[in-house]
């Protein structure tokens, strides 16, 4: 057994692409590897800023042979046809084949044996075709060649079993080949000259001593652990940004974290514009004090190690961001002179949509919409809210907005505190765009559900108008969000929201029934019932519609909730099949059955028990417990009328119409909580 | 990268200049004098965005006045200019060393890459106007940006034949960094020891506050319609005449035309696009036309 160790040097790779594409190595190769019938224990996939590396352990030095059977033609075919099968499998004579009856006649069979041969012949174009057939989400040219690599590709390590491979990677245009060889280099900065390695442990530790860390997981543990050191030492704490340590991981191959100091006449700008400032510009991590506030302390993870000490580096990341910073509050200071009101009259300036007017045209239409929804919001101010809906996208020309787009909403509301509009109306500006995702923090206080509410509101009845829906993967605008958006505030507030006050569409309403599906599956909400409910129609409060749905759940989780579910599925089946066969069927058998054909003991009790419920009105006074217990006492009685009852009596046409009215009858109630035809067994 | 003819490291703006230059040309660099037209960056110099196409390998080097119109800020913003200098190199095709002769110019202006933090962050490079693109990097010397690096792929909407790798320095930039300063105004022009010692500001402070005046205020509307609209013509017309380099001018015209009535504000941003699109074309037939030139024999 032995070991295959690639390596592609190249120009720096963009950070977000290195994981994904060790990845993608790692598949390819191994893909490549099963092609040939090449098994082996395991294969890992590394990436750094400027290399990607694999390794493949318990790789056999020899091919196995591969045997393939060849149907050829019929026994007695002509000449011709034999001749064909002869030279296609590679054989001499018929003589070399065997008859086989295959039960549809006697065929020719050849079976043909391709010889292994050493692994190191077929590893080169293995790797060739990894090579050429990595997906990066952008690649280039360079020199005069035609390979595209995502930056120029400087040299490949390609050892099996201790030897360099034969072959390299094609360039194309004039260029050199580039060569499997056993050499790479190690950091640009802190090693020099080409560094020569045999196996993968040996690599690696050359790799380190050349002061590149292999694995990112690595060079992640180090970030964290030296940034905490760093912050315990100067009492503040870190504060973590999963998304900036992973880019971060991938823009060095020797992290070294230091400490800087944010220039104390800077702190009173708000936190999040100093937050986005250092993250975007400077990818450094903020720090809080241990009252939660922000400190004026950052961390930054160089990829030197300076014989200063790192003192250059330091400096030198403090001045960009006495720059960054200094414009920031040049903005924050410049921003408060003009107030939001007087800023409205500039929306009228800025496109939301070619279809849909200006952004002045989307907060007439918001405040409209908050005036309407703060009726249904308990503890909020119908007043407040169309202020605070006039003022909310006033911060998008805020200069501060202008230069940082992600800050629109977080301005509003310093900007709103700034002019002492009461808070409310500050932290409804602030909180409008919210939940912009999965995990991001959902608006609890009455006026910023208003206006977060009519924000997304508009947004999908907006787009839906000018028929710009979602389709696929395609979602321009964002509605899914949105809707998802209107979902979670509704629930997680308790709103009682009509909604179909807001909208006309039926095909909307049934786009919040589709997001609400997935919302609630992570919290085990079967769709099946969502649907159930959903299917009755006329149901537009996404609370009552999730506390319907819970209820039917829970009631179908009991043994007489599963039970009465066998039993409505084998009423409403005996009512389909006896419809199939008689078209006229379905009008005669509506309404209450005749009680003077009621014969049996099991129907009369059958039929009183349905006449004694009440579930439309509990239904209607959302007295969902009630109304499952009293379709979890329809149990016996149906579980006996079957047991006892023939349905379809033979010669007694009245009879049998009768039975199944109250067949009928049983399916109308059970359907007046949820159609259970809709609900998976 | 230390050689007895490299100059000693710049003190000031002009120095800054000369060691770009010196040193790029010790790379095999011709050294060209700016582009006698107004433009908004050294891309648009003919030896760049032409000398990109066709097969023909090309090395130069080069400082681009270069004006944007919208970033004039009356010379009150210690950190924008509507007139400022580039400093292009352009390396066709791109040699396997590229970046470590970069690094090199790092170190010839001063720049010690082992007391630094040198970074290569992704950054891809499009020109709408020009209908190009390339992929590269802004580099980063702790956290400030020195230099745009870009490998060209397409120029004039046409895939490259060869790729040129181009290295752009924005000159007051960097040479803020170099010098310390926080202000662009207050960089030493030439030496502080020579005999007449002038500061940017000297130079260009009055050039800032009339030009950003006129940018915004003052320029002649009609006239600049009037520009773009004959620049427009006599390009197609030169086209037609299979006089690429001539044609060329005129896109660049009014390109800079376009510019000028952007900062005035009479582009309105649904038109926005459409006079991007019109400048585009013209860039695109002019490179067209120029390919057809290089292909044939010389």
């Amino acid at each position: 057994m032995a070991e295959l160790l690639l390596e592609l040097l190249s120009e720096e790779i963009p950070a977000r692409m290195q994981t994904r594409a060790a990845e993608d190595l790692k598949r390819l190769v191994g893909d490549g590897l099963k092609g040939t019938g090449l098994e082996f224990a395991n294969a890992r996939a590394f990436a750094t800023p400027r290399r990607l590396a694999l390794v493949i352990e318990g790789l056999p030095i020899e091919c196995p042979d591969i045997s393939e059977e060849r149907r050829g033609p019929r026994v007695g075919a002509p000449e011709k046809a034999v001749q064909g099968f002869l030279k296609s499998a590679g054989l001499e004579s018929l003589d070399q084949a065997e008859k086989r009856d295959t039960g549809k006649g006697e065929f020719w069979f050849a079976v043909v044996t391709k010889t292994g041969g050493p692994t190191a012949a077929t590893l080169p174009s293995i790797v060739d075709a990894a090579v050429k057939a990595l997906p990066w989400p952008k690649s280039m040219k360079w020199g005069s060649g035609t390979q595209t690599w995502v930056r120029p590709l400087q040299s490949i390590v390609a050892l099996f079993d201790g030897k360099v491979l034969d072959g390299g990677i094609e360039l194309g245009g004039n260029m050199a080949p580039v060569r499997f060889g056993d050499t790479t280099r190690g950091h640009r900065f802190l090693s020099k000259g080409q560094i020569k390695v045999s196996t993968f442990a040996d690599y690696r530790a050359r790799l380190m001593a050349a002061h590149v860390m292999l694995d990112a997981e690595e060079r992640k543990s180090l970030i964290l652990s030296q940034s905490h050191r760093l912050c315990r030492e100067a009492q503040v704490t870190l504060r973590s940004d999963e998304g900036l340590l992973e880019e971060v991981t991938g823009l060095v191959e020797w992290p070294v974290p230091m400490l800087g100091t944010i220039d104390p006449q800077f702190m009173g700008v708000p936190p999040e514009v100093l937050t986005v400032s250092m993250k975007t510009h400077l990818r450094v991590f903020t720090t809080g004090a241990a009252d939660g506030s922000f400190a004026n302390r950052f961390v930054m993870v160089a990829n030197n190690m300076a014989p200063d000490g790192g003192r250059t580096i330091v400096d030198g990341n403090e001045r960009v961001l006495r720059a960054r910073l200094a414009d920031a509050k040049f903005f924050w200071d410049q921003d408060r002179k003009t107030t939001l009101e007087d800023r409205v009259p500039a929306l009228n300036g800025i496109v939301f949509h070619a279809k849909l007017g200006s952004q002045a045209e989307r907060v007439m239409r918001i405040e409209t919409l908050a005036e309407r929804i703060a009726p249904h919001v308990p503890g909020a101010d119908a007043g407040q809210a169309i202020l605070a809906a006039h003022l909310c996208k006033a911060d998008l020309v805020s200069g501060m907005v202008g230069e940082f787009p992600e800050l629109q909403g977080v301005m509003g509301r310093y900007y709103a505190l700034e002019e002492k509009l009461p808070n409310a109306v500050a932290d409804a500006i602030g909180d409008h765009y919210a939940p912009v995702g999965p995990n991001d923090r959902c608006p609890g206080a009455p006026l910023s559900i208003v206006l977060a509410l009519a924000d997304k509101l508009d947004t999908l009845t907006s787009f839906w108008s000018i028929g710009e829906k979602p389709t696929g993967s395609r979602d321009p605008f964002a509605l899914r969000r949105a809707a998802l958006g209107v979902i979670r505030i509704v629930v997680e507030n308790n709103i009682r929201l009509p909604l179909r006050k807001f909208f006309a569409a039926d095909d909307l309403m049934a786009f919040f029934a589709e997001r609400l599906k997935v919302q609630v599956r992570e919290q085990g909400v079967r769709h099946d019932v969502v649907d159930a409910v959903f299917a009755l129609g006329g149901e537009d409060d996404l609370v009552r519609l999730l506390a319907r749905v819970q209820a039917v759940q829970s009631f179908l989780a009991t043994e007489d909730g599963n039970n009465l579910l066998t039993a409505y599925g084998r009423a409403a089946n005996i009512v389909r099949v006896e419809e199939r066969k008689d078209k006229s069927l379905a009008s005669r058998i509506q309404g209450a059955p005749d009680q003077a054909l009621l014969v049996q003991e099991e129907e009369r009790s059958l039929h009183a028990q349905l006449a004694e419920l009440s579930l439309g009105e509990r239904m209607q006074r959302e007295d969902f417990v009630a109304a499952m217990g009293e379709l979890a006492g329809l149990r016996g009685p149906i579980d006996a009328f079957f047991e006892k009852v023939t349905v379809n009596v033979a010669g007694d046409d009245r009879l049998r119409l009768n039975r199944l009215k109250l067949l009928n009858q049983i399916r109308a109630t059970v359907d007046q909580v949820a159609d259970f035809s809709k609900i998976e067994g | 990268m230390s050689d007895a003819s490299a100059r000693s490291k710049p003190t000031c703006f002009q120095e800054l200049i000369l060691t770009l230059q010196d040193y790029w040309a010790r790379q095999g660099c011709l050294i060209l004098q700016p582009f006698d037209m107004e433009m908004g960056a050294g891309t648009f110099h003919t030896a760049t965005t032409l000398r990109a196409l066709g097969p023909r390998p090309w090395y130069a080097a080069y400082v681009q006045p270069s004006r944007r119109p919208k970033d004039g800020r009356y010379g009150d913003n210690p950190m924008r200019l509507q007139h400022y200098y580039q400093f292009q190199a352009i390396l066709k095709p791109s040699p396997p060393d590229i970046l470590e002769r970069y690094l090199g110019s790092l170190e010839a202006i001063g720049i010690d890459t082992s007391l630094h933090d040198i970074r290569f962050v992704e950054d891809d490079w499009e020109s709408p106007t020009l209908g190009a693109w390339g992929l590269g990097w802004e580099v980063w010397c702790d956290g400030s940006e020195v230099s745009q690096f870009t490998y060209f792929q397409q120029v004039g909407g046409i895939d490259v034949d060869m790729v040129s790798g181009e290295i752009t320095y924005g000159l007051e930039r960097l040479a803020m960094y170099l010098f310390d300063k926080k202000s662009i105004f207050d960089l030493p022009f030439n030496r502080i020891d020579s005999e007449v010692p002038l500061l940017y500001g000297d130079v260009f402070l009055q050039n800032e506050r009339e030009q950003s005046t006129y940018n915004f205020e003052v320029a002649d509307t009609d006239m600049l319609f009037r520009h773009f609209a004959d620049a427009e013509n006599e390009c197609r017309r030169l086209i037609d005449r299979r006089l690429p380099l001539p044609a060329y001018e005129q896109c660049i015209k009014a390109s800079h035309c376009f510019n000028l009535l952007d900062a005035r504000g009479v582009i309105s941003v649904a038109e926005r696009q459409s006079y991007i699109l019109r400048v585009r074309d013209l860039a695109k037939a002019c490179c067209e036309a120029w390919l057809a030139t290089q292909k044939e024999p010389a």
